[in-house]
């Protein structure tokens, strides 16, 4: 790529031929405001809060969809710019309900941010009268028309990232809207509630639900004995809520902070994903030894579930019969921790803290009650459980380093990478190697399964038997192999599908302003919290053993297939 | 140079007559096809080049420019798109071609198609024209019986397939990457430019788009020379421009006047005049996306370059005359609401900027507005101008910012606080 010299606001300066007006003023350190951009999305130019002047071009030029050419004199100061990017932001806020400051979005909202910055003072467009009717339909997600500032950014993220494509924009005019076909709500579409178009919105029109008021009242409540189950992919993530930056390990904090919020135990995910890889990975053993149906596929994420359910219901003996780490948390905590600590499954509330709004819908499937009531009871984002913090006044720099509860809290580093794409092959591959060869693995690295490629493909020699494994995250990608197996194309024993790009650490309910850039630094976190714990592999939890050796007493067995295991169904 | 037109022109206009194909050939029909396929595409396009034709759809690209963008495209498959979707209240010229010289513009297709080395075709015709497509079918259809279109046309090895496309019914498909994608099958609304459709238009192959009216001056000039087109019009506006005229005129209609006569002159030449005992007040330019000038502006010439100096858009040709006894509040209003109703939504200048203007403008007409309402609807108008994404949400803002630089003290005495403080002291 060639530099070539433009003039940035009177200043000469080099810039690679091939970027845009936006990229040449930010590596200039010049942050123009925008809205409908996003890094990871293909640009739109909608909104023209981005404008810039450009010598010798007669109207003002939008700095993301334009390129840099040689000699090009651009301002971005100009008065002439400043009223227009004002007017601009007035225009959007006259269309806005202007609800900042009892919108969950105050305090992230990009609008809000960048029309501080700008000094807009005065909203001379009258307000907007009619107003939309909310969604409410799904546990995962809220939808709020009134707010929605036409960027589709969601549309994009739900079209070109997931290829999910149920939402839309309608109409044309003053009467453009952006949502599911017919102005239907989420739960009448084939949405999977994988919240990335909430990650990616940048006010408030659509978020999660939020269930922080039914996890401050079960704390109060004298009579619940409260335990909270944190996702592994938010111990990376949390302190982002925090101003701490992307890729922060905060293990140690995040359980002192749950603890000051008064959850009585403080267990951790990591130890029912080290669980899930003992279940799961003698299910393909047994599913290669009995000529089950393979290849088989990692059921862990509930909005792949979802998606599986409603688009590909044919390939649905693919799956794998486990539950998620989440659920077979829920069912054990209210049988197998109940009985261990002696308490009755009704008096404890199972809470969890996932990266993930489509969580919020696996825990209320009708299924997931193997314990005789539903096994997770509320469902946290970390966005939530960041609001919750900030509630309570709780200053996470200042929090010291705590340890999970025992048992359910001890777990290893094979369980932490379930967090990132590829971390629940890497975590199979190092049990499935070991069971099957009676071998030692050297290097428990297994780093081709590992990075943000879409789809990724690894093969391990196992006893002579070769293990393919193909790993894909996003649902675009997860497509691409559902394609293929329908084609009969797919060479692959063992497949890992997380619905969102990068897997749990990109999740619906992770922190907002995440970025592909962002996903890689936490997953980089991730792969050292492997590295720092002292047991890596999921057989070797003692804590896994010691439930097999007195409750479940083996893989598969008719307790897990009970508790463990579920079944999946048509939606199309 | 500024002839009036008599019997030599480039328009065979007389309303009422359908030229058939017999009589499009009687009258040197087709004879400029087959001169463009024996002389070749090159020089066909040197004598269009020469000529100096410019697109007649509002943006005036010259025309051989666009056609060499596509012959520099190393793609073989190329389309031409004729862009049939008038749109604009008070424009109806392609239509008239559409309907009684639809061979002429078959021909134009056909010879452009040529020298831009497409293959196949769609004439986009909007969707309330039902009549012309139904002549442009029956006219394709022939044109194909007789080998002037189709397989091997005139026997030159040259084909070309062109189909006719309804449009759904939406202004915006005027735009012509909104046209494309309707034609894709997707929402009719603007893509980002570049890539320009020369380089990616129609399922990403090289697209030619050119207006009804630039596609049916072709013939006439391959058939007569760029020397005989040049007689008409200016050196720096050749030939002749289709105009709509329309409003408190004397004769409305359709008329064909040579570029460089001035606005006064169509107006009284070929207009008659405003209205008996009534004065002219305003004239719209450009169509319901043009100017609205006072009457003093009038003598500048229909001339690009001239325009351009004063601000005038000369659009796609329309005229429309407003007397005295029009309000020009109202008459931009309705403009406004025309726009503000066929806007796709997609950007927000365009999209929430009309519509606070309209507010406005109700205030204003409802006698609620203040002086402060005026300077906000100016502010507007520039973002509007400024910053909407498509030509023609830019356009939209045409008529408010003229109207607003020449008839401000209209705006201004329709506010409320307009009057001396002492009459407010008084009434309140």
């Amino acid at each position: 790529m060639q530099n070539i010299n433009i003039t940035l606001n009177g200043k000469v300066t080099a810039v690679a031929s091939e970027i845009t007006i936006l990229e040449a003023a930010r590596q200039q350190g010049i942050d123009l405001p925008t809205l409908c951009h996003h890094p990871d999305q293909r640009v739109k130019a909608n909104c023209r809060i981005c404008v810039v002047e450009v010598e010798g071009i007669k109207n003002l030029v939008p700095s993301c969809s334009t390129r840099v050419t040689a000699g090009m004199n651009i301002t971005t100061n100009s008065p002439r710019v400043r009223e227009t990017v004002r007017t601009i932001l007035e225009l959007i806020f006259a269309d806005h309900p202007q609800e900042c400051l009892t919108c969950i979005r105050n305090g992230n909202c990009e609008l809000r941010q960048i029309a501080a910055k700008f000094g807009v003072r005065d909203i001379q467009g009258e307000k907007r009268k009619h107003s939309f009717s909310q969604d409410f339909s799904t546990p995962s997600l809220v939808r709020n028309p009134d707010k929605c500032i036409k960027c589709g950014r969601c549309a994009e993220a739900c079209h070109y990232i997931q290829n999910v494509g149920i939402l839309y924009s309608h109409n044309r005019s003053t009467e453009i809207s952006i949502s599911p076909e017919y102005g239907k709500q989420l739960a009448d579409v084939a949405c999977v509630l994988c919240g990335q178009c909430a990650l990616v919105c940048p006010v408030g029109a659509i978020h999660e639900r939020d269930d922080t008021d039914r996890v401050w009242e079960a704390l109060a409540d004298p009579q619940k004995h409260v335990v909270v189950q944190v996702a592994p992919a938010v111990r990376v993530s949390l302190a982002e809520e925090f101003g701490f930056p992307s890729g922060e390990i905060a293990t140690g904090k995040l359980i002192s902070a749950l603890r000051s919020l008064g959850f009585d135990r403080v267990f951790d995910t990591d130890f029912s994903a080290d669980l899930t890889i003992m279940e799961e990975g003698h299910e393909l053993l047994d599913r290669i030894a009995n000529g089950g149906v393979l290849p088989m596929i990692t059921s862990c994420s509930p909005g792949w579930i979802k998606y599986m359910e409603h688009y590909y219901p044919e390939l649905i003996p693919h799956l794998s019969t486990c539950k998620s780490p989440q659920q077979m948390f829920g069912a054990l905590a209210k049988t197998y921790y109940a009985q261990t600590s002696g308490l009755e499954a009704k008096d404890i509330i199972v809470v969890s803290v996932m990266p993930c709004t489509a969580k919020k819908f696996e825990a209320e499937r009708p299924e997931m009650n193997a314990s005789g009531s539903q096994d997770v009871d509320i469902v946290l984002t970390t966005r939530e459980l960041g609001r919750m913090l900030q509630h309570e006044g709780i200053d996470f720099r200042m929090l010291p380093e705590a340890e999970f509860d025992s048992p359910l809290g001890i777990s290893t580093g094979a369980a932490a990478i379930f967090g990132a794409t590829g971390g629940v092959m890497e975590a199979a591959l190092r049990t499935v190697y070991e069971v099957v060869t009676g071998k030692t693995l050297t290097d428990l690295n297994f780093t081709a399964v590992r990075g943000m490629a879409g789809v990724k493909k690894a093969s391990v020699d196992l006893a002579g038997t070769e293990v393919k494994a193909g790993i894909a995250h996003g649902l675009a990608n997860a497509k691409k192999i559902l394609e293929m197996i329908k084609a009969g194309q797919a060479d692959y024993t063992f497949i890992e599908v997380m619905c969102c790009p990068g897997g749990c650490i990109g999740g619906g309910g992770q922190p907002y302003g995440t970025t592909n850039e962002i996903r890689a630094r936490r997953i980089q976190a991730l792969y050292q919290v492997d590295e720092n714990m002292p047991l890596r592999k999921s057989h070797e939890n003692p804590a896994v053993q010691e439930l097999y050796q007195d409750f479940l007493l083996e893989p598969l067995g008719e307790l897990s297939h009970r508790l463990l295991h579920t079944q999946y169904c048509s939606r199309s | 140079m500024n002839k009036m037109l008599d019997d030599d022109q480039i328009f065979n206009i007389s309303p009422g007559r359908h030229v058939d194909l017999d009589h499009h050939c009687q009258n040197g029909g087709y004879s400029a096809l087959a001169k463009a396929l024996a002389q070749g595409p090159e020089t066909s396009l040197k004598e269009i080049s020469d000529a100096g034709l410019r697109g007649r759809g509002g943006a005036a690209f010259p025309t051989a420019e666009k056609i060499k963008m596509l012959r520099a495209n190393t793609e073989k498959l190329r389309y031409i798109i004729c862009n049939a979707d008038e749109g604009e209240p008070g424009t109806f010229k392609d239509r008239f071609i559409m309907t009684h010289i639809p061979f002429q513009l078959l021909e134009g297709i056909t010879i452009a198609a040529f020298m831009a080395g497409a293959s196949e075709g769609y004439i986009y015709v909007r969707h309330e024209y039902p009549e012309a497509q139904k002549i442009l079918r029956e006219s394709i259809e022939e044109a194909e019986r007789r080998g002037f279109l189709g397989e091997n046309i005139l026997g030159s090895g040259f084909s070309l397939s062109l189909k006719l496309f309804s449009g759904a019914g939406s202004y915006l498909c005027g735009e012509e990457t909104a046209l494309i994608s309707s034609i894709e099958g997707k929402k009719g609304r603007p893509r980002l430019k570049p890539p320009y459709p020369t380089q990616a238009g129609l399922w990403q192959k090289p697209t030619l788009i050119n207006n009804v009216e630039t596609l049916a001056n072709i013939p006439k000039i391959i058939e007569k020379s760029a020397s005989w087109y040049r007689s008409f019009g200016t050196p720096d506006s050749p030939g002749t421009k289709l105009i709509s005229l329309s409003g408190d005129v004397q004769n409305r209609g359709l008329f064909e006047v040579p570029f460089g006569i001035t606005f006064a002159e169509i107006i009284s030449e070929y207009g008659g005049g405003a209205k008996t005992g009534k004065a002219i007040k305003a004239v719209n330019i450009g169509g319901a996306s043009g100017v609205l000038i006072p009457p003093e502006m009038l003598f500048t010439p229909l001339e690009y370059l001239a325009c351009s100096k004063t601000g005038i858009t000369i659009g796609s040709g329309a005229i429309f005359v407003l007397d005295d006894t029009r309000s020009i509040l109202s008459n931009v209003q309705n403009r406004l609401r025309f726009f503000l109703h066929e806007s796709c939504g997609k950007c927000t200048p365009c999209r929430e900027g009309l519509r606070q203007a309209n507010l406005i403008l109700d205030r204003l007409l409802a006698g609620e507005a203040v002086r402060q309402d005026v300077s906000t609807l100016e502010r507007y108008t520039r973002a509007i101008q400024e910053a909407s994404f498509c030509g023609l949400g830019q356009a939209a803002g045409n008529s408010l910012r003229s109207s607003l630089a020449y008839y401000r003290d209209e705006y201004l005495a329709s506010c409320r606080d307009n009057k001396p403080s002492f009459i407010e002291e008084e009434t309140a």
